[in-house]
């Protein structure tokens, strides 16, 4: 084991799928998809290009409908919750191609996501800034994704990494029970990479979450468990020093995860 | 306290007041006191309808008829129901609200194409029901008849206590939207406009955002309607028409809707004042306005205002109200936008 899970076994997962589907038309993306997510587990979700990742994100988030099979969060269904009802029970999400409100600052970005902000979106009258709740939690927030100082900048001037730890901060805002974050280190050079490693590991300590990930060290190093998804289905399961010596994987992610040449040659 | 003042109006609001304060004093002179009338009673309507285009980014293209329509409600209820001038523009404004509220129902949850033409169909389904209820409306001719009457001792009749009737109404719609746009609402429905997808995965039904934006602008929309028919003691189908409505949008558009809060009032300014320019200069006045217009669109997709700010500011830095506001408050600010950060390869 290289990393030890802090399940104790027999707990409610905090969410689960049974026999996931979706098609687009006649092209099954998941077929039978049963995933289990346990609660403080940092769980990784991998698979090749085209696997079925992202649209399984976009089912258990509300964004499409599932074709057939249930999803349950904390013990009830969610199958069939529109995402703001999903995102309000705590199931909240970022987006692998960066999905920010641009115009706005990057306060804004936060503090729009904050429930103490969402329980007031009808006021009409008073200043958004005068909702003292939530503005604190959300400058709590950027000094946690390390963007203090940048409070005031539209997002749309932050750097890409900078823009990055945005959609993480938005994600977070939402007080997330299961966080699922899709390809957060996508297109990060080194350092930036190093940030947001460095982040996702202090949330995993007291969140669950789901990462969508192909950076092979990242999962390896980070997660607790590994599910390999290919041609929308679940081939294996289990700690991440499993998965990597699975031969199934192996085989589906040759030249990835399989032999260790590709990877040197990578860097 | 300053920054009390900035978050009831910020200077270039309380410019714009005085300016229209004092308007009166100069008019007679360039051309009539009525044409600022007019400008206020559509920097109504574009404010009002801004909050749909500019703010939540939704086309919506028969909002004339609204307008419309508020302008018959009140001359119906001055003319047979309640009289007086209170309730009718109550009835005016309210009554268009409620029906803005139904309609809204049905293009809430359309996006795109589907809401632009949803609101056509509904718009050109009003101005049909104009001439179809002809007894109630007066169909070609109008409702006609319609006064102003006085207020606290004023003849509204004469122009000049009317423009500051109308200049009342222009205040408090402009402040009250200007505080809409500034608090929580106004900021989950920019957000809406910048991704309603993002909007949705924090929580908000934005279906039910944009019902209620909708409803907001066709409320203002009446109000403006009502007070127009008091200006030309009738109400008239042509703003209803196909060809008119889109009038409100170009209006927003012109003027910089989606840049600036202000944007649709220069917009109204811009499109009133040459009208009546190029209309006394010649008789194929309609076409240079055309040429004109798409020239600015094709130019300054931006608008006038949206440019102004573009040579002020970084490149395609834009926003609306709240980031504004933001400065306003500290003017102190610390670091230019566009500077990188640590932590970048």
């Amino acid at each position: 084991m290289t990393s030890a899970s802090p399940v104790s076994p027999g707990s409610t997962p905090v969410l689960e799928t049974r026999g996931l589907r979706k098609a687009f038309g006649g092209h099954v993306v998941l077929d039978g998809v049963d995933l289990t997510f346990e609660p403080g587990r940092l769980s990784a979700l991998i698979g090749p290009n085209g696997a079925g990742k992202t649209t399984c994100f976009n089912l258990l988030t509300g964004f499409l409908a599932a074709d057939a099979g249930a999803i349950r969060f904390k013990g009830r269904d969610v199958t069939h919750l529109p995402p703001h009802r999903r995102a309000r029970l705590g199931i909240c999400r970022s987006f692998q191609v960066l999905n920010l409100f641009d115009d706005d600052t990057v306060l804004e970005n936060v503090r729009v996501a904050v429930p103490a902000m969402r329980a007031r979106g009808f006021d009409c009258w008073r200043p958004a800034d005068s909702v003292s709740e939530a503005e604190d939690r959300a400058a709590q927030i950027v000094r946690l994704i390390g963007l203090a100082g940048r409070e005031r900048v539209a997002a749309r001037y932050l750097s890409y990494g900078q823009r990055r730890l945005l959609e993480i901060g938005v994600a977070l805002a939402g007080e997330p029970e299961l966080l699922l974050l899709d390809e957060p280190t996508s297109g990060l050079g080194m350092r930036p990479m190093e940030t947001l490693r460095e982040l996702v590991q202090q949330l995993s300590a007291r969140l669950t979450i789901v990462v969508i990930e192909h950076d092979m060290d990242f999962v390896l190093t980070l997660s607790h468990h590994v599910a390999v998804l290919h041609r929308g289905q679940v081939i294996a399961e289990g700690p991440p020093a499993a998965i990597r010596d699975h031969a199934e994987v192996r085989e589906a992610y040759l030249g990835r995860l399989g032999a260790p040449a590709p990877r040197g040659a990578r860097a | 306290m300053g920054t009390v003042l900035v978050r009831w109006m910020p200077p270039p609001m309380l410019a714009m007041f005085v300016l229209f304060l004092l308007l009166p004093v100069v008019l007679p002179r360039l051309g009539y006191t009525y044409l600022g009338t007019e400008v206020m009673i559509w920097a109504i309507f574009a404010l009002g309808y801004n909050l749909l285009l500019g703010y939540t980014g939704l086309p919506a293209f028969g909002h004339g008829a609204f307008f419309g329509i508020g302008g018959y409600l009140l001359g119906m209820s001055q003319k047979w129901v309640t009289g007086g001038l209170a309730l009718p523009l109550a009835a005016a404004a309210v009554g268009t609200l409620l029906l803005g509220a139904v309609v809204a129902l049905f293009v809430a949850r359309r996006r795109g194409i589907y809401f632009s033409l949803l609101t056509i169909a509904f718009g050109v389904m009003f101005w049909f029901m104009v001439f179809v209820f002809d007894t109630w409306t007066g169909g070609e001719d109008g409702l006609t008849g319609i006064n102003r009457l006085t207020v606290v001792g004023y003849a509204l009749r004469d122009n000049v206590p009317f423009y500051y009737f109308v200049y009342a109404w222009f205040v408090g719609t402009t402040i009250v939207l200007w505080r809409i746009v500034n608090s929580p609402f106004g900021q989950v429905i920019r957000a809406i406009r910048q991704s309603e997808t993002r909007a949705r995965a924090v929580g908000y039904d934005t279906a039910r955002y944009k019902w209620a934006v909708f409803t907001l602008s066709c409320g203002f929309a009446g109000l403006a309607g009502g007070l127009y028919a008091l200006a030309r003691f009738g109400a008239f189908a042509e703003p209803m028409s196909l060809s008119q409505s889109g009038n409100v949008v170009l209006m927003c558009l012109i003027g910089g809707g989606f840049a600036s809060f202000y944007g649709p009032v220069l917009g109204v300014v811009v499109f009133l004042v040459l009208r009546d320019v190029l209309s006394t200069l010649t008789d194929h006045w309609m076409l240079a306005y055309g040429v004109l217009f798409m020239a600015v669109i094709l130019f300054m997709p931006e608008g006038i205002l949206g440019v102004v700010r573009r040579l002020r500011q970084p490149a395609g830095f834009h926003d609306t109200g709240m980031a504004q506001a933001a400065r306003a408050r500290e003017s102190s600010a610390p670091a230019p936008p566009g500077v990188p950060g640590e932590g970048e390869p």
